[in-house]
């Protein structure tokens, strides 16, 4: 079942210069329960689109202009500030990459769990304390009685991203955005967090939308992906087989570009750069935007001529290109295994 | 690799002082790199690689008479740093030189690309005027940045550009060795790898020898021969880089490689178990060892 449905989602960033297109034509649904992960390097829109799923633009500097986003066949576009407040927190929570700035630095961080659970559940102080402690246990807090009463700055980065992951679960959300959520983490912390928030994700029958730049992470986590590039969704497809099979060439050249710990004799070997960089997204024109960058772009091609749409390739797999690797002359690509 | 080491770390110690706490009448030392010792030989990279707070950081600051050492050796070129005066570092920094993790703020906003690489030519009184100029414009061609731009302004570039100006100023005096301390941790990936290839592509070019500080496992496999693994200021395992990635020794070294997600979600899921027993392992043997 859907549980959340965004169609052809713009939103806008208002700038001296004029419109920057940050999220262009955004589409994809998400079952109760299924994790999808959104991957793209910076400035490809993957953030601004989890603040529009949330309500959290900034105002007047932003805006959906178009689309829509239905949660639980309710439309959030048109919700009102304290209706969506009721919603946000009670039944969507989110998580993002800097806990510091997150958290409250002048409230305890018991009082920053209690909060949602007295605004949301109508709670008493005594009962939210209490769930409090279970739900910093629940994320594998030690001495978490104890611990309630501490501060943010009291906690290592590891420690602060479970209580932001506590507060996110307490009050049982169905949806959780994730926003870069361990980026900020070393490399063995992020793997106990991820573990964590895998299994919280399974018990919780929570669904759950990952915003990453690691392919690592998204094929760790995700049922589905998303690949962003320059405000759009270029490619979309069941996690394995989009790892198998990847169909646009940016997401093969993402991939065959990742350094590799397993291979022999890494050092001999050359990294398949990306010439170039993303274009701007004031006002880009009609085309392809990876075309500049793209390896089967030629010149006097559709590419620089109209924008591709993005296309069913296989059941349950879309590109938005002219060239998929499956469609090439030459054999595909063999990338990122 | 020839018989004597360009560099030769022994023993190095550096502890910091914390600022004393209420009631303390002592205030704490931590020891952030605890007598670590190895060795970086001509046109080789060493990858040290380890979390923060490792001390790999301070470890590469104290080789280059950044921080001052509190106990130990590094010596350079046969010759020992710690404790030479100023003017003598100063002719060893010719052949001694850094690349920042962040290109955005180890540039300075008010020069021009040009002046930016000038920069240590002139402070170390290289050629005139004119030889600097080509001087800066051979170098910018190196690292691949169009000479033609050489009286534009660091904001007007992207962050890999940027990355690429502040390697051009490091090779400026051709350094011998170029200590890399997170270079690409701030780029995207597609980014990162021009930036990674073209660090292996100047150093087969000049023989440079390259101290590759990074907490990225992957990174540090694809540009390095040996590798060093920190851990709470000390070298918990060190070898070869193919060596070390197939067959790690330490827990520790097991776990981190453990820990990196690859870009396979088949394995990702059937791993998922064996990883956790790995981290937790590595665990147990840090709390064992911890103070």
């Amino acid at each position: 079942m859907a549980l959340l449905e965004v169609t052809d989602l713009r939103t806008q960033f208002f700038t001296r210069h004029g419109r920057v297109h940050a999220v262009d034509g955004v589409s994809f649904t998400l079952d109760v329960g299924r994790v999808l992960g959104v991957v793209g390097e910076s400035g490809c829109g993957k953030s601004v689109t989890a603040l529009s799923l949330m309500g959290l633009l900034p105002p007047r500097q932003a805006a959906i202009v178009g689309g829509s986003v239905r949660y639980d066949g309710r439309e959030l576009t048109a919700l009102g500030r304290r209706t969506f407040e009721d919603l946000r927190g009670r039944e969507i929570a989110m998580i993002f990459q800097d806990s510091m700035t997150s958290l409250n630095p002048t409230l305890s961080i018991g009082e920053q769990i209690v909060e949602p659970l007295r605004r949301h559940l109508g709670m008493t102080r005594r009962d939210a304390r209490r769930r409090a402690v279970e739900l910093l246990e629940q994320v594998e807090i030690p001495n978490s009685a104890r611990r309630l009463d501490d501060y943010p700055h009291n906690y290592s980065g590891g420690m602060r991203q479970r209580v932001m992951i506590a507060i996110a679960i307490a009050c049982r959300p169905k949806l959780l955005i994730a926003d870069e959520p361990t980026t900020a983490l070393d490399v063995t912390v992020q793997a106990s967090v991820l573990d964590l928030l895998h299994d919280l994700q399974r018990e919780y029958e929570m669904a759950l939308v990952l915003i990453t730049h690691d392919m690592g992470v998204v094929a760790e986590m995700a049922d589905e992906v998303l690949v962003m590039y320059a405000g759009q969704v270029v490619e979309q497809a069941p996690a394995v087989e989009l790892f198998d099979r990847p169909e646009h060439p940016y997401t093969e050249a993402l991939l065959a570009a990742l350094p590799q710990i397993e291979i022999a004799h890494a050092r001999k070997q050359r990294l398949a750069a990306i010439p170039g960089r993303p274009p701007s997204l004031l006002e880009p024109p009609p085309v392809c935007r990876f075309a500049p960058r793209c390896a089967h772009a030629v010149d006097g091609d559709r590419c620089l001529a109209e924008m591709p749409e993005l296309r069913e390739i296989r059941p349950g797999h879309l590109v938005r290109t002219f060239h998929p690797s499956s469609e090439r002359r030459s054999a595909p690509v063999e990338v990122g295994r | 690799m020839s018989g004597a080491p360009l560099l030769e770390v022994e023993g190095l110690t550096k502890t910091f002082r914390m600022r004393r706490r209420l009631g303390r009448r002592q205030s704490d030392v931590v020891r952030a790199v605890d007598g670590i010792s190895f060795e970086v030989h001509e046109g080789e990279t060493l990858g040290l690689v380890g979390e923060s707070g490792s001390g790999k950081s301070t470890t590469g600051y104290c080789v280059l008479q950044l921080l001052k050492p509190t106990s130990g050796s590094v010596r350079f070129n046969g010759r020992e740093l710690t404790g030479i005066s100023r003017a003598e570092l100063r002719a060893t920094r010719r052949e001694l030189q850094i690349v920042f993790q962040d290109p955005y703020s180890s540039l300075d906003p008010r020069l021009t690309v040009e002046q930016i690489v000038v920069d240590p030519l002139e402070v170390h009184r290289v050629g005139d005027r004119a030889s600097r100029r080509r001087r800066v414009q051979e170098l910018l061609e190196l690292v691949g940045i169009e000479p033609s731009h050489a009286q534009r302004y660091p904001h007007e570039f992207s962050g890999g550009q940027r990355q690429r100006i502040g390697i051009a100023r490091a090779l400026a005096l051709d350094p011998k060795l170029l200590v890399c301390d997170e270079p690409v941790s701030a780029l995207d990936v597609s980014i990162q790898a021009q930036i990674l290839n073209l660090l292996n592509d100047l150093q087969e070019r000049l023989g440079l020898a390259y101290l590759f500080i990074a907490h990225d496992l992957a990174v540090v496999r694809a540009v390095s021969d040996r590798i060093a693994v920190m851990r709470r200021g000390k070298i918990v395992e060190v070898g070869d880089a193919d060596e070390v990635y197939a067959r790690p020794q330490h827990p520790y070294t097991k776990a981190l490689l453990a820990a990196v997600p690859v870009a396979d979600p088949r394995r990702m899921r059937e791993e998922r178990e064996r990883r956790r027993a790995i981290r937790a392992a590595a665990d147990a043997t840090a709390d064992a060892a911890a103070p």
